[in-house]
């Protein structure tokens, strides 16, 4: 009997762990190791944030489902890996400390005959002074929408802001990235609509200045360097449509900036350009740059061999080209496929755990040599396909032996379909339906653009809203293993 | 109806970012939320949507 332990379980953890006991079924043991006793739908948190959504409709707790699909759940954090064993044994393991189970603080070794690391982001606020509380943790100047529970938090003070503005206090909203190397504009894109949506619908839009500030070299990088839209005969940049909805909706921007500080009522700022400045804001919600989660590795003699598996950013080596290179040198080929760890051939890394080979957007920095420019997303659609195929991938080995074909799944090989919300209303909501191909650029393949046009669109609509509506019911029902929950695709 | 959409306009002022932008016309506005359009849209996009799910998972 083989066991698979997932760390991890988020929308590519939940995923690799679902397919992997379903297509090992009971002859093999598959584990989740996750700190969490609940399941999140992320995209969704955006509404949570803006008081469309109750928390409780974005979670579900993981132990019943779990126990349904036969997968041993263990609802604690992992803290470190032996891919070597240890002293008198060859077998490798992983330590986890429990967060839950009645177990809290108690350690406990896990074997495995494979690992799949889907540990996600660590939350890294304390990279921005002021940002954090100094332990890690949201600090008090700025809301997130990164958590169930931050966005409820958020939501509440939003409506403080809404109230006052009732009173007629002029106030101003913020929204945007908290570092010069963050991810997740589209979830601060998605926020700062709904939040001047939200501003339409309380009768208060006139009293609300909306101020967008993002790492963004151009509105509409989102992360990803952008892409283009075929729009009117034309192949439009997605910075030309991004511009076109900021003025819109009247919401002013300061890009290619990093957040250096954070204070009450004021962030300080500097700008690839070299200029620094100061805002002030009376609400703000900042996106907070991600790292790995902090896991340690140890060889056979419990030496410290962290930075053997793990790159500097703590996100888990994989079959990636991690060559330093100029951005002019850089190669769709340099994204990994197989999500295979070089040195550890039963340890796989997956959803945003794994380390990328370098940026999607062109690096930059300020005068100062401040690095400004977003880092690469993982989002929905391709951390469940890549958490898929990797369990494919181990289940073959498992079954075949450990020279099996494996599965793969490349970024620059596989599209994602993304809805951002402007605004959620079933009858005059509004989102951005995207589907971008291939996520990272292939230069070689598609000259010029990097994206195949036929497979490359967006569209803002009632349509997009009803699209990200559905998703949200329809993923939360596959995660839940209902029936049919195989039939709905990453 | 007019060409552009003036209710935009106390957003776009000349020689600023704003000026240089695209500015929807008021039946490109009227589209995006007519029902009827847009249940011609929502299966035309999840078709669209379809097509790179399938490319995607090869």
């Amino acid at each position: 009997m083989a066991r698979v332990v997932v760390m991890g379980g988020g929308v590519s953890g939940h995923t690799a762990a679902t397919f992997a006991k379903k297509w090992l079924g009971n002859e093999h043991e598959v584990v989740v190791v996750t700190p969490n006793s609940n399941w999140n739908w992320i995209p969704s948190n955006i509404w949570v944030g803006v008081g469309e959504m109750k928390k409780e409709e974005v979670v579900f707790p993981l132990a019943p489902v779990y126990e349904k699909a036969g997968i041993d759940y263990r609802q604690a954090k992992a803290v470190s890996i032996h891919p070597e064993g240890k002293e008198g044994s060859d077998q490798p393991f992983i330590t986890i400390e429990y967060t839950g189970q009645g177990k809290e603080g108690q350690t406990e070794e896990i074997s495995y005959d494979y690992l799949i690391n889907a540990t996600g982001p660590k939350l890294n606020f304390d990279a921005t002074p002021g940002l954090g509380d100094g332990k890690g943790n949201l600090g008090p100047h700025t809301v997130s929408v990164c958590t169930a529970d931050h966005a409820v938090h958020a939501n509440n003070e939003l409506r403080k802001v809404f109230e006052k503005a009732k009173q007629g206090q002029k106030q101003k909203i913020v929204v945007g990235t908290g570092h010069g190397m963050c991810t997740c504009q589209g979830a601060a894109f998605e926020y700062i609509f709904n939040c001047e949506f939200e501003a339409q619908k309380a009768g208060v839009r006139d009293m609300i200045d909306f101020h967008w500030i993002s790492n963004e070299s151009f509105l509409g990088d989102f992360g990803i360097g952008g892409l283009h839209l075929k729009r009117g005969g034309y192949a439009a940049s997605s910075k030309l449509f991004a511009e076109s909805l900021y003025v819109e909706r009247g919401v002013d921007w300061t890009i290619g900036a990093h957040v250096s500080k954070v204070e009450e009522g004021k962030l300080h700022y500097e700008q690839l350009d070299g200029t620094e400045g100061e805002m002030e804001f009376d609400f703000a919600m900042l996106i907070p740059p991600f790292a790995g989660v902090g896991l340690k590795a140890y060889d056979k003699n419990g030496e410290d061999m962290t930075d053997k598996i793990f790159a500097p950013n703590g996100f888990l080596k994989v079959d990636a080209d991690y060559t330093p290179k100029p951005y002019e040198e850089w190669k769709a080929s340099d994204w990994p496929r197989t999500y295979q760890n070089p040195t550890y051939k039963n340890i796989f890394a997956v959803g945003i755990a794994f380390a990328p080979p370098h940026l999607i957007s062109k690096p930059m920095k300020s005068p100062k040599g401040t690095p400004i420019n977003p880092t690469p997303p993982r989002t929905g659609m391709p951390s469940g396909i890549i958490g898929k195929a990797v369990a494919h991938s181990v289940v073959d080995m498992i079954k075949e032996g450990s020279n099996a074909h494996l599965h793969e799944a490349s970024m620059a090989e596989m599209g994602a379909a993304c809805v951002a919300s402007a605004g959620k209303s079933l009858t005059n909501g509004l989102a951005a339906a995207l589907t971008v191909y291939p996520v990272v650029p292939d230069f070689e393949k598609y000259p010029g653009l990097g994206r195949d046009l036929d497979y490359t669109f967006g569209e803002i609509g009632l349509a997009g809203h009803w699209i990200k509506h559905i998703l949200h019911h329809m993923f939360i029902y596959k995660a839940k293993l209902k029936p049919g929950w195989t039939l709905i695709p990453e | 109806m007019g060409s552009v959409d003036h209710s935009i306009e106390k957003n776009i002022r000349p020689y600023e970012p704003s000026f240089e932008t695209m500015v929807p016309t008021p039946f490109v506005k009227f589209l995006r939320t007519c029902i009827l359009w847009q249940i011609i849209r929502f299966i035309i996009i999840n078709i669209k949507m379809i097509l790179v799910v399938k490319k995607s998972h090869g």
